[in-house]
């Protein structure tokens, strides 16, 4: 891949009702924040990528509402719909392409204005199986009962992803919910549907992002401090849920792979630094480790009793906190990725995993992780 | 210089109708897929990546790039969702560019599909409009056109006659397109007596609703003449997107093509695009567009675009066909529609037209309209681009 | 920027999208209904060159691309591949809490289809137990013509 960097990062804080400001509003604040981040003005951006989801925002050309606060006024503009990962990915694919040296990439979304049990029940087959009344819940509870079947993981182990993602979270002054929590916090939470407890669960967020990446020259040209983009890959899954190896994901296996020997990487193991996955639930964090090679085959859940992917630990998982502690779905990977980005800059004060120099970031779309999308990157 | 000229060799459609009640939506994007395929002579073991395309309300399903893998043959492979509204076909083919033009894939698959029959359209498009500011006193498609269409006239006296005019030619147009729905000549009578929908929009200025996919095989320069002597190369893109409220609107031209045609034009060294444009397929969603709009696209002076049109000159046989396919008013499946007509530029410089080939076409555009008076485009070139 | 929110409510625009939809079933989803409706048979269909058998039955194999699948009638038994108990009345749910979703892969097909699960005899349910169709005495063609799986010994 040619050279390509994140050169600014922009997260408003994740809240769980942001009663006082619109789509357009959250957008402002995170573009602002990453061209400072970035030292460039929106001069500099020569295209725009929006990212957002059309029954999450309640409205047909969600990307309407953004267009003119991510500054794309007068210029070449886009919209992914999915999660930011995938958003990122286009706006690298634009500079990639030479058609633009600067691509602002933003991410948006209000879960606080819609009912996402009825959202992702509308993922489902209109024909075949939408009428069963299922959601992203109770299919991704489905999931983890295969996937605690397969590997052995134990609801306690689940568990501790909430209270080590929670804890984390006391340092990241953008989460949602930092939280002192134990086992027993999450196992006596409310079960939502077994084996999914409360606590197992992230929670409905409302938060945006904005991600900057450039190509060439541009990505020393303002003075920011470029972070690399070494590799990219993404990879869809079957549709229906009984098509699929439910309790692997064989798609982010393959995204992993593609990514990784993209970026050189031959021992991912032993070669990444920091992972901010996707966790919208516990036992996903413990699942795409194990897809993405970066625990043992079923393993998982054992190295995060040992403190594995604890901050300080072999492979720290979600240091900021991961989605468990805030999920503005949509903006979620892009998140990652920024998260990524601070890891790799040394600027995530409290929750700094020391010497961190790669890392990878990772984004989901559909029904129990139907589509993968990872991002390797590293240091100047 | 791109990365990777790109180039596009093979399209295919399904036979657009208002209804098609024998296939669901993944079989009817699975229908265009295999034509595509058939018509580059690959399988879909070749296509490294897919980039997929609706409007969510349309059909009510979340999530459509994940769900319409069993039709699209993105199961196991990269597959991406873009979606701006009407511009969403358009917004593809640019997609489709970037990801082949940019190195990570070889070959790329581009879809855009609609079942426009599944939902009340008009409901679904409201949504479009802001909720609190827009949607509840400017409802729909039609009214914005509706608007566009009085204050040009009111600009320049143009008539509900002279947009009849154009009508009349997309309709016959559409006759040589086994593909569009609408294959039936009509008079300016018919146009000027069909129901006033919103004045001075007739029933028969107006596209209808459809149901139908379009997919489109771009492949870099590495593989593209190895798939097909005839590539039809994809000089540059352009788009601009720049209103967010109604009122926003510049109503009576279309800045955003003209800023985007400006933008092509200058990249590609185009001087003078009446004279180097041998084609255009322009997504114009009802008849007094195919007048603003030529004018915005700086085809002819401002005010002037009637009487080009009148001239013949957009006619099959004229200096510069308009719509050989039929064009949008005789067939819109709206996230298919733009990409269609990037297929339909791509078929005339592939020299694959049939019935509705343009002799000789060098350059050829294709537009995407949508939005809130959104622009997208593409110029096509029979040459490999020289930048 | 000073709070213009401090001491006010802040006002809220509540709106519902309400579009109705009409999905066409096609003719290979209008078989299978059918199929279900009339003779209580659950049908799938199996890829020539893949072997595989889907259920839903697919026009198209989605794997190899063939379009010539052929038609198989598979049993309207089989094994829970998994499953959740919903315990909090989540609003997508169209029965009341709670209720057990189940994914089934029925004898004779390659793929799972989800489903409710019933226990009125309060087994021990888990991933490998086996499970059989219990069809609606009035059927009107469509996934609901299955009441629920329920568990057999």
């Amino acid at each position: 891949m040619d050279k390509a960097a994140v050169i600014g990062v922009g997260i408003t804080k994740i809240e769980a009702n942001k009663i006082k400001e619109t789509f357009a509003d959250m957008v402002w604040e995170a573009v602002n924040k990453a061209l400072s981040d970035a030292k460039m003005t929106i001069d500099d951006i020569d295209n725009v990528i929006t990212t957002s989801n059309d029954f999450w925002d309640g409205r047909t050309i969600s990307c309407m509402a953004v267009g003119d606060a991510s500054g794309a006024r007068h210029k070449n503009v886009s919209c992914v719909e999915g999660d930011g990962t995938f958003g990122a990915f286009y706006g690298l694919a634009r500079v990639l392409s030479g058609s633009y040296g600067t691509t602002l990439v933003t991410a948006h979304s209000k879960g606080s204005e819609s009912v996402s049990s009825l959202i992702t029940n509308a993922a489902f087959d209109p024909i075949y199986d939408r009428a069963l009344g299922m959601d992203m819940v109770s299919a991704c509870a489905l999931q983890a009962r295969a996937y605690m079947h397969r590997t052995g993981t134990t609801p306690e182990q689940m568990a501790m992803v909430s209270v080590k993602n929670h804890g984390n979270a006391k340092y990241n002054p953008l989460s949602q919910l930092p939280m002192d929590i134990t086992v027993q916090d999450v196992l006596e939470s409310e079960m939502i549907s077994d084996p999914l407890h409360k606590l197992d669960c992230s929670p409905v967020s409302d938060g945006c992002c904005a991600v900057i990446i450039a190509n060439g020259k541009r990505t020393s040209r303002y003075g920011g401090v470029p972070v690399w983009i070494k590799g990219v890959a993404f990879c869809a899954d079957s549709y229906f849920i009984g098509d699929r190896e439910i309790s692997k994901a064989v798609a982010l296996t393959k995204a992993a792979k593609n990514a990784f020997s993209m970026a050189q990487i031959t021992d991912p193991l032993s070669e990444i630094d920091v992972a901010e996955v996707y966790d919208a639930f516990t036992y996903q964090e413990l699942m795409w480790i194990e897809a993405m090679g970066l625990s043992e085959g079923g393993k998982a859940g054992i190295n995060l009793e040992k403190g594995h992917y604890d901050i300080k630990g072999r492979l720290p998982v979600n240091p900021s906190g991961g989605l468990l502690s805030g999920h503005p779905v949509i903006a979620g990977g892009l998140i990652r990725i920024a998260e990524i980005v601070k890891q790799l800059r040394g600027e995530a004060g409290g929750y700094q995993v020391a010497g961190a120099r790669t890392g990878v970031a990772h984004g989901v779309n559909g029904l129990c992780g139907q589509s993968h999308c990872v991002w390797v990157l590293t240091a100047s | 210089m791109p990365k990777k000229r790109v180039a596009i060799v093979g399209t295919g459609q399904t036979y657009h109708k208002s209804h098609r009640p024998d296939v669901n939506g993944q079989e009817l994007i699975n229908e265009a897929v295999q034509r595509a395929l058939k018509d580059a002579d690959l399988t879909i073991k070749d296509i490294d990546a897919v980039v997929i395309g609706n409007m969510d309300h349309f059909e009510g399903i979340n999530y459509v790039d994940c769900w319409s893998v069993d039709g699209s043959g993105g199961t196991m492979k990269p597959v991406i969702k873009l979606t701006t509204g009407g511009t969403t076909g358009s917004t593809l083919a640019i997609g489709g560019y970037h990801l082949v033009a940019s190195g990570f894939f070889e070959k790329v698959l581009v879809i855009g599909w609609e079942k426009n029959s599944e939902s009340d359209t008009t409901g679904a498009i409201t949504t479009a409009f802001d909720p609190v500011w827009d949607r509840l006193v400017f409802a729909g498609a039609i009214s914005g056109l509706a608007a566009e269409a009085q204050a040009y006239m009111a600009k320049y006296g143009a008539t509900e006659k002279d947009a009849a005019r154009v009508s009349v030619r997309d309709r016959k147009h559409a006759c040589n397109n086994p593909h569009a729905q609408l294959r039936r000549e009509i008079t300016i009578e018919d146009v000027l007596a069909s129901p006033m929908l919103a004045d001075p929009i007739h029933l028969l200025d107006v596209c209808p609703r459809t149901d139908g996919a379009c997919a489109v095989i771009m492949a870099s320069e590495d593989c593209a003449g190895k798939v097909t002597s005839t590539p039809d190369w994809i000089w540059t893109t352009a788009n601009r997107h720049k209103y967010t409220y109604l009122g926003d609107v510049n109503w009576g031209e279309l800045d955003s093509i003209a800023e985007a045609s400006r933008e092509i034009y200058a990249k590609a060294g185009i001087r003078e695009p009446r004279k180097e444009i041998d084609v255009i397929e322009l997504y114009q969603p009802y008849s007094f567009a195919g007048i603003i709009w030529i004018e915005d696209l700086g085809i002819v002076e401002k005010g002037k675009g009637a009487e080009y049109i009148w001239s013949g000159a957009t006619d099959m046989g004229g200096e510069l066909p308009i719509n050989p396919s039929g064009g949008v008013i005789a067939c819109n499946p709206i996230g298919a529609t733009g990409l269609i007509r990037c297929a339909e530029a791509a078929l005339q410089v592939m020299g694959k037209a049939e019935a509705r080939q343009v002799p000789d076409v060098n350059f050829a555009i294709s537009t995407g309209f949508g939005g809130c008076m959104w622009s997208d485009m593409l110029l096509h070139g029979k040459r490999k681009p020289d930048f | 920027m000073t709070d213009i929110f401090s001491d006010v409510e802040p006002m809220v625009f509540k709106s519902r999208i309400n579009v109705p939809y009409a999905w066409w079933t096609g003719e290979t989803a209008e078989r299978f209904f059918l199929a279900l409706r009339d003779d209580k048979k659950i049908m799938g269909t199996r890829c020539p060159v893949c072997e595989k058998v889907f259920v839903p039955p697919r026009k198209v194999c989605p794997l190899c691309f063939h379009e010539k699948m052929a038609w198989v009638e598979v049993s309207s038994e089989g094994v829970l591949e998994s499953f959740t108990i919903v315990k909090r009345q989540l609003a997508a749910l169209t029965r009341k809490a709670p209720v057990i979703f189940g994914l089934i892969k029925l004898d004779g097909a390659d793929t799972s289809i989800l489903h409710y699960i019933e226990n009125p005899g309060h087994e021990d349910i888990k991933i490998g137990t086996r499970v059989a169709a219990k069809f609606n005495e009035e059927r009107s063609g469509s996934m609901q013509d299955i009441a629920c799986f329920r568990p057999i010994s």
